[in-house]
């Protein structure tokens, strides 16, 4: 019976995806992408006062559709808790998980995923109310600590309060949302997380002011979309949009300047964008999918500072994701 | 045609060749052996779909994982688990956690329920009504709102632990939870376990003496305090004559938080108010319907007989209501068991959010993980249900 149980409840989620032949045609026929997001994420992924969802993981998720379906309005956006997320993907609820997730191996391996690349490096961090007076990580022994469960967050504050002998309360709630609340009410010292994801949430509380960031980052935090194991077709999709943002910002193609980069006699714009060789084709996408995606939503230069960035509430400092040209680790292989 | 039916006209014309086809009792066989046929193979079938697909997809499946590091911290753990034990010793974490809030919550609410629902039967007029509006609020809000309540509305707002003053000197209540001083048993202090389990036996021997003796038509003897003494004066006696074997731990501020004594977090605080306070409301109205289902007549019948108030209830009412009581109140501890996994919405780490929840989606492997989850709660609800049955059993007519 408890089989039985057990494989219904496996019928009802995988054996749906087995059915179709590929996530790309599925997806076309379907005429929307489906999208899995966080549930509110401010810059990453979060819903505007007009319930658009805006930020930079949903802005990668317009940029496929944009380059399937030249319109980036054909997505439709799943909000998930770090605790669902896989589950959603494994299933076949969605077809992308743009949702600010950490690259592991484990992850990329036994959970039957494939991580196209990184979008975002990130780290974690401490977040302090100033008035407890602490200057540094290393002074965190003996504090409650607020986090999400089901993160790499909770794991590395095990490893690194394990690693100092340093003796800590781990109190983990199910979504940001109920952590932060925790941490505002003061159940907990000390909120962690990715240190962008701090940013965000601190714009959330009374007033973001009284609480500081410490310095120490702990953890290496590779945030990138995922897709299920087992599709190459799809996985090289999602992966090549991901590079054409960055191969577009390298180029200097921007969403004002696109017009004129059409007319570029430059022989890597050309190929970039489509009017010399098929390289779109033989993803099985259309030959000027790279023109859509920037038209459509710009290139990964563009979206980080209106999301994240510079032009956003959160102006948080490119860093490492600046494109290696630029002294950052942002690295694209070439179209050609 | 009935089976009866079918063996009388049988019986009538036993010579009478009959087809099998017709014969009732066969086809009733056949066709469940069929039935029962289709739905093993159906469920082998999505068994076996279920199993292609996660190897076609690569998803790691078995049991394997019960080994492996945890690497993460649970906030309550009453076994020893550090981050560097492993998913079944959290496995193990959680669901202790959820049978301590469990029993907790069926105790509390048992004692709330009785007395409310004894309160609305008053003929105090105050009480009933409060009782009454006890009810009515509680069980028509949702469990959910109401642990949230306790949580952040009520808990949640306690001060910090630096903030916090002693309540009479010794507990603080506190936004991390309620600290009051440890008593730390040292060695030696098994004699006065032994004292006191000295003093229980002598209590329930007097007892005994004082029964017979009553039964056996003499005059009641009556021990009055002697047993009471017993049971605290012969431990308290051992632990003089053994040099004081124990000390007090107090809860001491240090940096950020409370160092010392013992302290129940507020997840588990507000988790145990809402169930026990929820399911109280329920308990009350079920207490109530037992007591007045006993007819009228059976108390007049007593109090006719000469028997005080106080016996009539005890002896004549509470024992045929009880029989009515039992078998909803089951049900009653089944709901707060399968409640407490409402406990993720505060963090408390009961089984469901430990297991189904945080090792979930560590290890990824939902299906074997949903399956134990529904394994566990089954039998934790089937051996409430078999213990509440026996209880039941007893306490219903003997004979007749």
């Amino acid at each position: 019976m408890k089989r039985m149980i057990c494989a219904l409840f496996v019928l009802a989620g995988f054996g749906v995806t087995a059915a179709g032949a590929g996530v790309l045609d599925d997806v076309k026929n379907r005429g929307v992408l489906n999208c899995g997001v966080t549930q509110g994420l401010p810059g990453f992924s979060s819903p505007d006062d007009k319930g658009n969802w805006t930020g930079l993981d949903v802005e990668f998720c317009r940029a496929v559709a944009a380059a399937i379906f030249d319109d980036p309005n054909k997505v439709k956006f799943v909000p998930l808790t770090a605790k669902d997320r896989f589950t959603a993907l494994q299933s076949g609820e969605i077809d992308v998980l743009s949702r600010n997730t950490t690259w592991t191996l484990s992850r990329d391996t036994s959970l039957g995923l494939n991580f196209v690349g990184v979008n975002y490096y990130d780290g974690q961090g401490f977040m302090i109310r100033k008035d407890k007076k602490v200057a540094s990580a290393l002074e965190l022994s003996g504090a409650s600590i607020c986090t999400q469960t089901g993160t790499t967050t909770e794991l590395n504050v095990a490893d690194y309060f394990r690693a100092r002998n340093m003796k800590y309360e781990l109190v983990s709630f199910t979504t940001a949302d109920e952590t932060i609340k925790a941490y505002d009410a003061g159940r907990c010292d000390v909120f962690t997380s990715d240190v962008s994801q701090l940013y965000a949430m601190r714009l959330k509380l009374g007033t973001p002011t009284d609480h500081a960031v410490l310095p120490e980052v702990i953890s290496k935090e590779p945030l990138g979309p995922v897709v299920r194991h087992g599709d190459d077709q799809w996985f090289d999709v999602v992966k090549w949009v991901l590079f054409a943002t960055l191969n577009a910002e390298e180029m200097n193609i921007t969403q004002k300047n696109i017009d004129e980069a059409l007319k570029s006699a430059n022989p890597e714009i050309k190929r970039l964008l489509g009017t010399e060789g098929n390289f779109g084709e033989q993803l099985g996408l259309t030959r000027d999918w790279v023109v859509r995606i920037v038209r459509h939503v710009g290139n990964y230069g563009e979206s980080f500072d209106r999301n994240v960035g510079a032009n956003s509430s959160l102006g948080i400092e490119r860093g490492l994701n600046r494109l290696w040209s630029k002294g950052g680790i942002q690295y694209a292989p070439p179209i050609r | 045609m009935s089976r009866s039916a079918a063996e009388a006209k049988a019986a009538a014309s036993p010579r009478r060749r009959r087809s099998l086809i017709t014969d009732p009792r066969f086809r009733s066989v056949v066709i469940q052996a069929v039935l029962l046929a289709a739905i093993i193979g159906i469920g082998w079938l999505l068994f076996d779909n279920a199993r292609q697909n996660l190897a076609a997809q690569k998803i790691v499946s078995g049991f394997g994982f019960f080994g492996e590091t945890a690497g993460f911290g649970i906030s309550q753990t009453l076994i020893p688990y550090t981050e560097a034990s492993t998913f079944g010793r959290a496995f193990f974490v959680g669901l202790v956690n959820t049978l301590v809030v469990a029993a907790l919550a069926i105790v509390l609410a048992t004692i709330i329920g009785f007395a409310v629902g004894i309160a609305r039967l008053s003929s105090n007029e105050l009480l009933a009504r409060l009782a009454e509006a006890y009810v009515e609020i509680l069980r028509n809000l949702p469990l959910l709102f109401q642990i949230l309540f306790w949580y952040l509305a009520v808990l949640g707002t306690l001060p910090g632990p630096r903030e916090s003053s002693p309540l009479l000197g010794v507990i603080y209540l506190t936004n991390r939870g309620v600290l009051f001083p440890r008593i730390e048993f040292e060695s030696g202090s098994g004699i006065v376990l032994a004292a006191l389990g000295l003093g229980i036996l002598l209590a329930l021997f007097l007892r005994f003496i004082a029964r017979n003796q009553s039964l056996a038509g003499s005059r009641r003897r009556r021990f009055r305090w002697l047993p009471l003494l017993l049971i605290i004066g012969l431990p308290a006696l051992a632990f003089v004559a053994a040099g004081a074997p124990a000390s007090v731990e107090w809860p001491e501020l240090r940096g950020f938080n409370f160092v010392g004594g013992a302290r129940v977090n507020p997840e588990l605080l507000a988790l145990l108010f809402a169930l026990s306070t929820y399911t109280a409301s329920f308990i009350a109205e079920i207490v109530r319907a037992g007591v007045l289902a006993v007819p009228r007549g059976q108390t007049e019948a007593a109090f006719s007989l000469g028997l005080p108030r106080s016996v009539t209830l005890r002896r004549v009412v509470a024992p045929q209501a009880m029989r009515l009581i039992v078998p909803p109140l089951t049900s009653q501890y089944l709901n707060i068991i399968k409640n407490s996994s409402l406990a993720a919405a505060i963090g408390y780490p009961d089984f469901f959010y430990v297991f189904a929840g945080t090792t979930l989606n560590q290890t990824g492997q939902a299906i074997e993980i949903i399956a134990i989850t529904m394994a566990v709660y089954l039998a934790i609800s089937l051996v409430t249900a078999i213990f509440m049955n026996w209880y039941n059993r007893a306490v219903a007519l003997k004979g007749a």
